[in-house]
Parts: structure tokens; C-alpha cells; sequence
């Protein structure tokens, strides 16, 4: 897909700041995604928001690829409004000690969403003040969004398997 | 006594409008008399002035505004008297999904409730689960509560509600007043480890 | 020993915090949220929102569910507005396998959209009438959302959990009495709205109760990444309407209104004249659609368009393209799309990742009301308590959308 001139623009100008820390960059459906590492991603995340004027952050959320190496990728979607513009920023994390830092100190919207991805995927925002469950109860003990892990509940006695073909 | 007196001036007035009134339960009657077994009078009075304790959680419970609003108008059954205490409800109406994190608050309004109550189960997340087959949501709230109507529907029209509140109507209408001492209320109740 | 009477343990007993449990099933809420606030008198000192308590897990199951059976899920999560959920999704797949609409099924499409917007809206500003002592009002205006539904059966079927068009367009093509109906909405529902405006916009019990309470700044208000109503009472010009036009809103003309300070007032009147907007998008949807070709209510896609029934027991290619689109192996691009819609509480997004299975590989929804609820604490510190009540439902937190 051919890169529109807005987002080339981004891309360099992230590139010389970053240098090597931004990488994978492509376009899909229009929207410029990059992927870039833990250590740096609060200071990406600032340089998009002061510098580069993505001032609003519209999600965080994380996907679960299993049997990877670094198996979440714990996914932002910032917003310039100004310039009508959308970006995806992702950074891959290890499953087994999945630690990223918070981006609360950058927007205090995003409170909520770290705290649902952690419920969700366990991933652990390290600084995050209050990092407690938020959709499930605090004593489910896993977090369901994994993809070990059944949709439904395995507790369950009325449902014979043989019923359902399985 | 003084709960048939009031629905003797309750169908006074009634009878000056156009409005039909409830038919007397039956009985022997004659010159100046009129005499039936008390239970079915409880039950009479009691089924026409229902106050229901919405337990209104997610879609259902929009259903659930539009039997209570003007167009439906769910207070043409007695039932004009939303109750959110449940020390005075009659009947539960629980509308909606009701998860494993929210089922321990219900079974405690159950618990609040005095008897006689009625619980009704509205829409099929209350019933069985519904669509939402999944590890957070409670299949059904009969795992932790008796349910006397279930109406079926995602959600139910409100057509549906107000049937479901008939059935309630009929059963609290022909219950013995008497119905929590019975062994098989007990039973029941003892099932649910409420006491 | 006597209950009744609080044991203080400080010198001055006017220091004293009480804590109330606000919730989860406060008759006051509108839904089952849960917050624990300590109070000093009638003023708010602090709170603490637990939400969490119809989590349903909508992520898990779409996981689990082919792109067609994932739509009657996305009725559930704003069930006030359950088409315009219907609707992002169907764009979002649709933007996905790049297929580019009829212009008279984008049409058709803001009419409904903005259907659901008004009914959206009813809900929030009658219940905001309502909990500041206007019982009226809700009982008033409260009836046209039924006039909607009834549009939305004639159409689809169903009422609140609509389940509307599929992935392609539209499962069948408006009828007359929809047409009608639609036009008789348009020739009521102006009459009521100004008199429900009559009732409480210059009345002054409700202005005193609303002006210049919650005020939110700009500042704050894109901080915690407020959208919608919410934001543009703040004064902020954002709707994705506007900013990213999809099925076709470019064409129409219309304006977005802003407020200024962002307290419960603007947003009430943000809200009522987002509904004179919305019937003046659909009375222009109306005469464009006089211009189209008729008969015009499906993209020209018969892999992703659920062929019709007759179709499928008559003909052997539709039986096959119906088989595939049912057990989900319709060839959609391995690629990940964000997709926003304008819903009724703000922008409504769509993250969907496909690897080519028969299900997403991942969906994630942008929930408005998730969102913009964490402010809620925060923001009722110092707040008198049957202030934040209405702070509450001029915030209209759906909770289907809320926990997902
Ligand atoms: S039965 Fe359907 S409409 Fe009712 S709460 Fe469940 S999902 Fe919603």
C-alpha cells in the first residue's frame, strides 16, 4: 500500500529520534503501525503526544500470541485530531514476565485500560497506581483472555460433552 | 380486614369508570352474605397489588422501561408501585445477565426480601445464561435462587413481560397463604442454603 | 448498648466521614455500578468505582464466533443504541475485505444510525429529567422510542436487540410502511422535542440543579480520552462523523454542536440538539435516497453476502457461498483494521485482527462508556451527592458497554 505523505512525514521524523527502536513500520487500511520496545515506549509515547501532537490516547488493549518468544503485544491507538490522523503503536513482551511501563503518568485515561488489560491478559504496568482487577472477580486467578485459557466456564457439570459432538 | 376494605373502595371506584374489575373468587353467596375461604381473598388482593423489585442489569432492563412506560404500562396489572427496597417487594423481577460477580448481591436481595415473594426470571440470560456461555456469567439464576416464571426471549417483548407477570399473578393467586411452611417450600429454600 | 448511634471517636464529631455503598443495585444508578464513597455530610470526600458486574466477555466470545454471528454480540454492548453497534461492525468487516457500498445502502444506514442516535439520547436526557424530579418528561418523550422500534421491526424484525443488516448491506430493502413510518416519526418527533425542550431548557429548578455542576475542562476531558456528547460539551469539536466519515456522512449537512463549560447543562443541550441534527440528517438521507436507483439494498458481493433463503435452497453456487459464510471460511485478508463509528456515547471502535481462520484472531471493542466512566470518581470529590446522581445520568453509562 502506497504511504500517504502524512505518515510518511511521521515516520521520519520518529525514525530520527528513535533511530533502530522503531521498526516493522507498515500501513494497514491507511493507519501507520510501528512495533518498539518497553524501554523506550513511555518516551515514544511523550514524544508523540508533545512533539508530534497525537494528544489523545484512544485505546490500549493487548493480543496474545502464543508460543512466540515474546508472546503479548500489548497494542496503543493514538489520535491527532487536529490532523485527523490515527497510529497504532505495538510493543511485544515476553509471556512469561510480561512487565511494560505505565502510561498513566502521560494520560490518566489511561488508568482504566491498563487495568483491563491486566485483568484480561495479566500484563503487569509497572508504576500503574492501582493495579487491581476490573471486569472479573479478584479471586478467578487467571486471566481468561489468554489463549489457553476455555471460554466457558470448565466448572460447568450440567453440560455433557457428548451432547455437543465433543 | 382492613386490606379488604380497602379493595372494597378500590372497586367503588373502579366500578364508575368503563374498567372491568376482577371477578370474586368463587364462594357461596346469598341474601347479605358472601362467604369464601380466606386464602383465596389474600390471594385475591394480594395478586392485583404486586410490587415488583426491579433487578434491572443490562438489555432486558430497557424492556423492562418500556413495560413500566405509557405505552405498555405494566401499572394496568397492580403493579404501578416500583418497590427498589426489597423489604417491601413481592416479586423479583430479575432483567438481564447476571455475572458471578453480581450473583452473590442478588441471592442477598432474595435473602432481604419477606416472604411471600415471587421471583420471576426475565430473558434468557436470566433464565439459562443465554448467549453468554462463558466463564464470567452465572447460568441462569435458579443456581442461586428459586424462580417461579421464566420468560423466554432476548429479550422478551413486553408483551412477554406482561404475560410472564400474569403467571405470577395466577400462581399467587391460587397458593395457600400459608405456602412458607410447607416442607416443600422448606425443602426448596434448604436447597439454596437459605434459611 | 444503642446501634443507632455512631460511636465517634474523634474530639470534634463533625469530622466524622461516612462511608455508603453506593450500588450495585442503587435504584439510583441505572445500572449496576457499584461505588463506595466516603462522605463528609452531603459532600462526596472521596469514591472508588467497582465496575465489573455483567462482565459477559464479549472479547473471549467473539474469539470463538465467525464474523456473522458476532454481530448479534455488538447489540448487547450499547443495547440503547444497538444499530449503530450493528453497523460499525458490519463497516468494520466491510472495510476489511475492502468492499465499497452502494451509495443508497449508506443511506439507509444513516437513517437508521441516526434513528439509534435519537433513542440514544431520549434515554439519557429523559432519565437526567428524571432524577432531578421531572418524571414527566421521561414518560413523554419516552414513547418515541417505541415509534423507533417500531421502525426498526418493520425493518428487521426486532426491537431493541436488533441485530440489523449483515455484512454487505442490508438483509432485505426497506418496505412502505417503514418508508411511512420513518416519515411519520419525522413529522412527530419535532413537535415533542421542542415541547420536552419547553419543559425543562428554561426551567429554573433544572437549571439550578445542572448548570455549573461537573464542569469539565478540555484539558481534563481529552486527558481521560473522553469522546461524545461528554467531550463536545467540554468544547471540543471532535465527531467521528465528521473527522472520519463513514458510509457516506461526508454528503450530509450538518453541524456539530459543541458547549462550552462541559457541566451537566451543555451536555443536556449538546444532546437535545444532536437530535435536531440527527432528524435533519435523516430528512436529507430521505430525499438523496429519491435519487438512487431503487431496489438497492445489498453490495454486489455474493462471497460475503448471505445470499437470500429462496436462493440458497434453489441454487447450487448460493447454497455453497451460504455454507462458507455461515461456518466462517470466507476469504477475508490476513490484516488488522480499526474501524470508529460516532455511537451514542462517543467513539466506538473496532480493533479486529483476522489470520485467516474462521473466527477473529482478535476483537477488541473501544467502549465509550468504559472509558468515559473512569473520570467518575475523580471527578465527584467535593461534589454534593445527589449531584453526582446526575452527573451519573448525564454521563449515560450504558453498563453493557461499560463491562463488555
Ligand atoms: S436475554 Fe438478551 S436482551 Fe436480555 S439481558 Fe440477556 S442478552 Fe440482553
Amino acid at each position: 500500500m502506497e504511504e500517504t505523505t502524512l505518515n510518511n512525514d511521521i515516520h521520519v521524523k520518529l525514525t530520527e529520534k528513535f533511530g533502530e527502536k522503531v521498526t516493522a513500520v507498515s500501513e494497514p487500511y491507511g493507519l501507520l503501525t510501528f512495533v518498539t520496545y518497553k524501554d523506550v515506549i513511555i518516551n515514544v509515547l511523550s514524544h508523540l503526544k508533545e512533539e508530534l501532537k497525537f494528544n489523545f490516547l484512544t485505546d490500549i488493549t493487548a493480543v496474545h500470541y502464543p508460543g512466540k518468544e515474546h508472546g503479548i503485544a500489548v497494542v496503543y491507538h493514538l489520535h491527532n485530531m487536529v490532523e485527523k490522523q490515527r497510529i497504532r503503536i505495538k510493543v511485544f513482551i515476553s509471556e512469561q514476565n510480561p512487565t511494560i511501563p505505565t502510561a498513566t503518568n502521560v494520560w490518566k485515561g489511561a488508568n482504566w485500560m491498563e487495568r483491563e488489560t491486566y485483568d484480561l491478559f495479566g500484563v503487569k504496568f509497572e508504576g500503574h497506581p492501582d493495579l487491581r482487577r476490573i471486569l472479573n472477580m479478584d479471586d478467578l486467578g487467571v486471566h481468561p483472555m489468554l489463549k489457553q485459557y476455555p471460554l466457558e466456564d470448565p466448572n460447568r457439570v450440567d453440560k455433557k460433552d457428548e451432547f455437543f459432538g465433543r | 380486614m382492613l386490606l379488604i376494605l380497602q379493595r372494597d373502595e378500590h372497586f367503588l371506584f373502579i366500578n364508575m369508570s368503563e374498567i372491568n374489575i376482577v371477578d370474586a373468587p368463587p364462594g357461596i353467596e346469598g341474601s347479605g352474605f358472601f362467604a369464601t375461604s380466606l386464602d383465596k381473598v389474600i390471594g385475591l388482593a394480594r395478586s392485583n397489588s404486586l410490587w415488583p423489585l426491579p433487578f434491572a442489569t443490562s438489555c432486558c432492563g430497557i424492556e423492562f422501561m418500556a413495560t413500566m412506560g405509557s405505552h405498555y404500562d405494566l401499572g394496568r396489572f397492580g403493579a404501578e408501585r416500583l418497590s427498589f427496597s426489597p423489604r417491601q417487594a413481592d416479586v423479583l423481577m430479575v432483567m438481564g445477565t447476571i455475572a458471578k460477580k453480581m450473583a452473590p448481591v442478588l441471592k442477598q436481595v432474595y435473602i432481604q426480601m419477606a416472604e411471600p415473594r415471587w421471583v420471576m426470571a426475565v430473558g434468557a440470560c436470566a433464565s439459562s445464561g443465554g448467549i453468554f456461555d462463558t466463564y464470567s456469567v452465572l447460568q441462569g439464576i435458579d443456581e442461586v435462587i428459586p424462580v417461579d416464571v421464566y420468560v423466554p426471549g432476548c429479550p422478551p417483548r413486553p408483551e412477554a413481560i406482561l404475560d410472564g407477570f400474569q403467571r405470577i399473578q395466577d400462581l399467587v393467586k391460587n397458593e395457600s397463604g400459608r405456602r412458607r411452611n410447607s416442607d416443600y417450600y422448606k425443602d426448596l429454600l434448604g436447597q439454596y442454603g437459605i434459611k | 448498648m444503642n446501634h443507632n448511634h455512631p460511636v465517634f471517636t474523634d474530639n470534634d464529631p463533625q469530622s466524622e466521614l461516612v462511608t455508603l455503598n453506593l450500588g450495585p443495585t442503587h435504584p439510583a444508578t441505572h445500572g449496576v455500578f457499584q461505588n463506595v464513597l466516603q462522605l463528609d455530610g452531603e459532600r462526596i470526600v472521596s469514591g472508588v468505582s467497582t465496575i465489573g458486574y455483567i462482565h459477559r466477555a464479549f472479547e473471549k466470545i467473539a474469539e470463538h464466533r465467525p464474523f456473522y454471528q458476532i454481530t448479534p454480540l455488538t447489540d448487547r454492548l450499547n443495547y440503547c443504541s444497538s444499530p449503530i453497534n450493528n453497523m460499525g461492525w458490519h463497516m468494520t468487516v466491510e472495510k476489511l475485505l475492502n468492499i465499497q457500498m452502494p451509495k443508497r445502502v449508506d443511506y439507509l444506514r444513516v437513517i437508521i444510525m441516526e434513528l439509534s442516535r435519537i433513542a440514544d439520547h431520549i434515554i439519557c436526557n429523559t432519565i437526567i429529567g428524571q432524577d432531578t424530579g421531572a418524571t414527566t418528561t421521561f414518560l413523554y418523550l419516552f414513547q418515541f422510542r417505541e415509534h423507533i422500534y417500531e421502525i426498526f421491526e418493520e425493518v428487521c424484525g426486532a426491537r431493541l436487540t436488533t441485530n440489523i443488516g449483515r455484512i454487505g448491506g442490508f438483509e432485505r430493502d426497506f418496505n412502505d410502511i417503514a418508508f411511512a413510518k420513518i416519515d411519520k416519526f419525522l413529522k412527530e418527533f419535532p413537535k415533542a422535542l421542542k415541547e420536552f425542550e419547553n419543559l425543562l431548557s428554561r426551567n429554573r429548578i433544572f437549571i439550578d440543579r445542572t448548570a455549573g455542576v461537573a464542569e469539565v475542562t478540555k484539558e481534563t476531558a481529552l486527558e481521560y480520552s473522553w469522546t461524545g456528547p461528554l467531550l463536545r460539551a467540554t468544547g471540543v469539536d471532535y465527531d467521528v462523523r465528521v473527522s472520519d466519515p463513514y458510509s457516506s456522512y461526508q454528503d450530509f449537512d450538518f453541524e456539530v454542536p459543541v458547549g462550552t463549560s462541559g457541566d451537566i447543562y451543555d451536555r443536556y443541550l449538546v444532546r437535545n440538539e444532536e437530535m435536531w441534527q440527527s432528524v435533519r440528517i435523516i430528512e436529507q438521507a430521505i430525499v438523496k435516497l429519491k435519487t438512487e436507483p431503487k431496489g438497492i439494498f445489498h453490495a454486489d458481493v455474493p462471497e460475503f453476502y448471505l445470499p437470500p433463503k429462496q436462493e440458497v435452497y434453489n441454487n447450487m453456487e448460493a447454497l455453497i457461498y451460504h455454507f462458507k459464510i455461515v461456518m466462517g471460511e470466507i476469504d477475508a485478508p490476513k490484516a488488522e483494521v480499526y474501524h470508529a463509528v460516532e455511537g451514542g456515547n462517543g467513539e466506538l471502535g473496532f480493533y479486529l485482527i483476522n489470520d485467516g481462520g474462521r473466527t477473529p484472531y482478535r476483537l477488541h471493542f473501544r467502549r465509550p462508556s468504559f472509558i468515559n466512566y473512569q473520570m467518575f470518581a475523580p471527578m465527584s470529590e467535593g461534589m454534593l451527592l445527589s449531584d453526582a446522581i446526575i452527573n451519573m445520568s448525564s454521563m449515560n453509562i450504558i453498563a453493557g458497554e461499560l463491562d463488555a
